[in-house]
């Protein structure tokens, strides 16, 4: 969480904002594109229509957590797994919590109807270019949502190409496919890496995790080990 | 095979429970710093979690796969490690497991 170190003009509104922050985003899109185009390769795999997966992509706008939720997607979707597939992505999208609470010092002024809306289209890749600007002096909130809605636009354009492809794909564990969600993840944990202290929490995510694994069908251990990670979490002490 | 444009009514309850949570914490954290304070608890479990998740995922999931996903995730955290480039990573994790695949391990 950063507090501005000096002070910021009041946030407003620009037309030309919203130019800026798309091309602020723009190095960020074809890493957009290869992601979307995976996404929609499992959700083929999966069995969803073509309109499923895109409007998933649209309404839950939700990156790794829509890969995450392709491993825990069963047929037919019970209730449980429904609750299952709401917990895995909200756990996956915890991380946005933090970055939410962030951009409290920048949006804090605006009137919530202004607010509430354009943290819909929150995401790390948007908040990491807004709050670049940000550090730069920039109070304009259109740089942010304009930077938002390019990669949303990219994150749903490219769920199309990548669901076609995986309708061509008969085998996919053949061609590595199902390493695609794993991967993703193992590369999200290496700049994580703060020490063998604060990697505590995922020894003990991964055991209890296993554990669960063994004992109950399904995918409640993904949250039984994030949950027992957390609290581990909670408790390693900050090193003196 | 249903067609493309069809829409399943317990997906489409599915789509909307991931995007009420999702919606949940991209807002909440905004809401939250303007009602109550996070203690330092709290902010260290929430800094705990990416990283519990991702081994509460890939542990159970690398065992049940075998040695070839062991070794395919192995490959794709040193490319990270050596390279920062998240794509690079993948696209070698999936290439290593298609290659022991094809190779008939």
């Amino acid at each position: 969480m950063t507090s501005p170190s000096h002070d910021h003009a009041p946030p407003y509104w620009s037309l030309g904002g919203l130019g800026h922050g798309a091309l602020l985003a723009a190095p960020a899109l074809p890493g957009i594109v290869v992601f979307a185009a995976a996404f929609g390769t499992l959700a083929a795999e999966r069995g969803l229509t073509l309109l499923e997966a895109t409007a998933m992509s649209a309404i839950v706008f939700g990156g790794a957590s829509q890969l995450a939720a392709m491993e825990v997607w069963e047929n037919p979707l019970t209730p449980a797994v429904i609750v299952a597939l709401a917990l895995v992505v909200g756990a996956v999208n915890m991380r946005l919590l933090l970055i939410s609470a962030s951009m409290r010092p920048w949006l804090g002024s605006l009137p919530s109807w202004q607010t509430y809306p354009a943290l819909y289209f929150l995401t790390d890749a948007g908040w990491l270019m807004a709050t670049r600007y940000r550090a730069e002096g920039g109070a304009d909130v259109s740089v942010f949502v304009g930077a938002s809605l390019a990669l949303w636009a990219t994150w749903v354009a490219s769920t199309v190409p990548g669901y076609l492809l995986g309708e061509l794909i008969a085998d996919p564990r053949r061609v590595g496919l199902d390493m695609v969600m794993p991967a993703v993840f193992v590369a999200m944990l290496v700049p994580l890496w703060r020490g063998p202290r604060r990697a505590i929490p995922w020894v003990v995510a991964g055991a209890v995790a296993l554990v669960v694994a063994s004992l109950t069908p399904g995918w409640w251990f993904v949250i039984a080990g994030a949950v027992a990670g957390c609290i581990a979490g909670g408790f390693v002490d900050e090193p003196a | 095979m249903s067609p493309l444009e069809a829409i399943d009514g317990r997906v489409a309850a599915a789509i909307l429970a991931m995007a009420a949570a999702t919606y949940l914490i991209r807002a909440g954290g905004f809401w939250l710093m303007g009602h109550v304070p996070f203690t330092a608890r709290m902010r260290r479990m929430l800094e705990a979690l990416p990283g519990a998740l991702v081994a509460a995922i890939v542990v159970p999931l690398a065992v049940r796969s075998g040695p070839d996903a062991v070794i395919a995730l192995a490959a794709a955290a040193g490319v990270m490690v050596a390279s920062r480039n998240d794509f690079l990573a993948v696209a070698a994790g999936v290439a290593v497991a298609a290659g022991i695949r094809a190779t008939g391990f």
